[in-house]
């Protein structure tokens, strides 16, 4: 459920970029308090470690189908909020710079997604709430299978959210809801009894491991009114950021341009153009959301520039082959010269 | 990728500082045209292909790792149709705009390669511990599969004709692989601790930018933002209309 940068606006980026920033710069600041350096080659094995399980391909009974880990919540059990953040955030854009998994600008939106709802919310909420009387293998399999579950069905929610806001593809609000929850609740449940039982198998071989993250000695275990303010100032935070930027990307630039350039306009005719204009960017203004697909100046605009800018596309791909050839003959002769 | 980076092309010489914000710059001029924008976009096809020839990077593994992105953005795209008169429209500016933003990534990592990248993180202000971390992470990405395909081999051996590891052996099997790490951490830590490390890493070379950097730079970037501002195709065929018309 990587978050693909062609899906998203600029503004919607750049906001959940500065938010991930923001949420790891204060990890790593919690991480260097509590931390002695040797917890930092033990993140990146960890790192390496979620990489190589994520390879694992599981059968799943009876469906024929077959699974793999994503690692988020299984990071934050075992190495605590604060560095399984971090290094959910290092598997990320090792991810998007070498597979093209994700991208540099859908960076934030996959950071947030995967590594905060199961690091910061689903750990401290549900995880610790339901071990909070001491870690039995019973509790643990559980809190690790809801928490996993619950944090990839609200890292899915945020795909939608952030795809929506980025008005980059049709689909309507409720349908993708429809088609994204179910397909990660199951999903969470292959990705839930994987961590239950890596959990299970690790509190059997080695309790100290769970018992040092569950005590938050050495990682630093999260107060619980903390979180939840912390959640409710980023939501207010990055909700009036994205409204204020939704305003200004791409589509609403190029709506509040042509309506200024009105304005302009209209000051130097006045009477009746005023009152004509006036009119035309109100009956404008909602138009230009929603229901501007279909209307008429669109597609008289595509029908207008359609022989001409597939002429001119055309030509740009040609100048684009020809200079790719320029080159490859250029390094060619050069080659043959070094030789 | 990261053997590509190793190169000694004009473009692999770059400052990678530049690079990286060249990239940066592109992607963000690519992202942020609308949904109904395809030959806006097509000027852009000049920067993959101008650096992959100058960099002289093989084209079959970039476009087999396209290939492998792009069934999770086709199966978002392939839905617009559905619901828009106009969906392929959007759905074909969808895949162009994937298309170029993933061979960008992948162009910046197989010409500068991770190390450099961290290093240029490292100059942006970026805290060493994440870097420390994205570059350990990596490091002992190699190593870690190593152990993974003895641990499979070995299971596939003892489990014939089955396709994966049963979800009921699953903990135990992750789980060893856990413990392997975990261990081999902790021997990794001391040999480091041994060799003097204390919590930096330092990424070799630290070159200055000199003014071809700044050139590069600035000169793709102006071209982007030039051909997100002007609709260079349209223009192009304005022309050329105006040629073939006496």
């Amino acid at each position: 459920m990587h978050m693909a940068d062609a899906l998203i606006s600029p503004a919607v980026g750049g906001t959940m970029m500065a938010a991930t920033a923001g949420l790891a710069a204060y990890s790593i600041k919690k991480v260097q308090n509590d931390l002695d350096d040797k917890k930092i080659p033990l993140m990146g094995v960890m790192g390496a470690f979620v990489f190589a399980a994520q390879m694992i391909n599981f059968t799943i009974p009876a469906t024929g189908s077959s699974g793999h880990l994503g690692g988020g919540m299984l990071l934050a059990i075992l190495l605590g909020p604060y560095a399984g953040f971090l290094t959910m955030a290092c598997i990320l854009l090792i991810q998007a710079l070498f597979f093209g998994d994700g991208g540099l600008l859908a960076y934030g939106c996959n950071v947030l997604n995967l590594g905060f709802y199961t690091c910061f919310v689903a750990y401290p909420l549900i995880y610790r709430w339901i071990t909070r009387k001491g870690l039995t293998s019973r509790r643990i399999f559980g809190a690790s299978m809801v928490s996993a579950i619950l944090g990839l069905q609200m890292g899915a929610f945020s795909v939608v959210l952030e795809t929506l806001f980025s008005g980059k593809t049709e689909l309507p609000f409720d349908t993708f809801v429809l088609l994204m929850q179910p397909i990660h609740l199951a999903i969470g449940m292959v990705e839930g009894l994987i961590t239950a039982a890596v959990v299970t198998f690790v509190w059997k071989a080695r309790p100290e491991i769970l018992e040092r993250t569950a005590a938050g000695k050495t990682l630093g275990g999260i107060p619980i009114k903390k979180v939840l303010a912390g959640i409710l100032a980023a939501a207010i935070v990055i909700g009036g950021f994205v409204s204020w930027f939704a305003s200004s990307d791409p589509d609403g630039l190029e709506w509040s341009l042509e309506r200024t350039a009105g304005t302009a306009e209209l000051e130097a005719s006045g009477g009746v153009h005023d009152l004509l204009a006036n009119i035309q960017s109100k009956t404008a203004f909602l138009p230009d959301y929603n229901f501007k697909t279909a209307t008429e100046d669109e597609t008289d605009s595509y029908a207008g520039t359609s022989v001409s800018g597939i002429a001119g596309g055309a030509f740009t791909l040609g100048l684009a082959g020809l200079t790719g050839w320029i080159i490859w003959v250029f390094k060619k002769k050069k080659a043959k010269i070094a030789q | 990728m990261d053997d590509l980076a190793r190169k000694n092309t004009s473009i692999h010489r770059l400052h990678p500082i530049s690079k990286l914000l060249a990239t940066i710059v592109y992607v963000i001029a690519v992202v942020s045209f609308d949904r109904y924008e395809i030959i806006g976009l097509l000027p852009f096809v000049f920067y993959p292909l101008i650096l992959i020839l100058l960099a002289e990077l093989p084209v079959v593994p970039i476009l087999k790792r396209l290939l492998m992105v792009e069934p999770l953005i086709i199966g978002i795209g392939i839905l617009n149709p559905l619901f828009d008169p106009k969906g392929w429209i959007t759905f074909a500016s969808i895949m162009i705009k994937s298309g170029l933003t993933v061979t960008a990534c992948l162009v910046l990592v197989s010409t500068t390669g991770l190390d450099k990248i961290a290093q240029a993180l490292r100059t942006l202000k970026v805290p060493g511990i994440f870097v420390l971390q994205l570059l350990l992470t990596f490091r002992y990405l190699s190593v870690l599969i190593e152990e993974l395909t003895r641990m499979v081999r070995a299971y596939t051996l003892r489990a014939p004709q089955q396709k994966g590891v049963r979800l009921k052996d699953g903990g135990s099997f992750a789980g060893q692989l856990l413990l392997r790490s975990l261990d081999r951490a902790e021997r990794v830590y001391e040999a480091m601790k041994l060799r003097g490390f204390h919590g930096e890493y330092h990424a070799y070379g630290n070159s200055k930018i000199t003014r071809k950097d700044l050139l590069y730079l600035m000169a793709w970037s102006l071209f982007f933002i030039a051909a997100r501002t002007y609709n260079i195709p349209a223009f192009l065929g304005l022309l050329f209309e105006g040629v073939s018309r006496p």
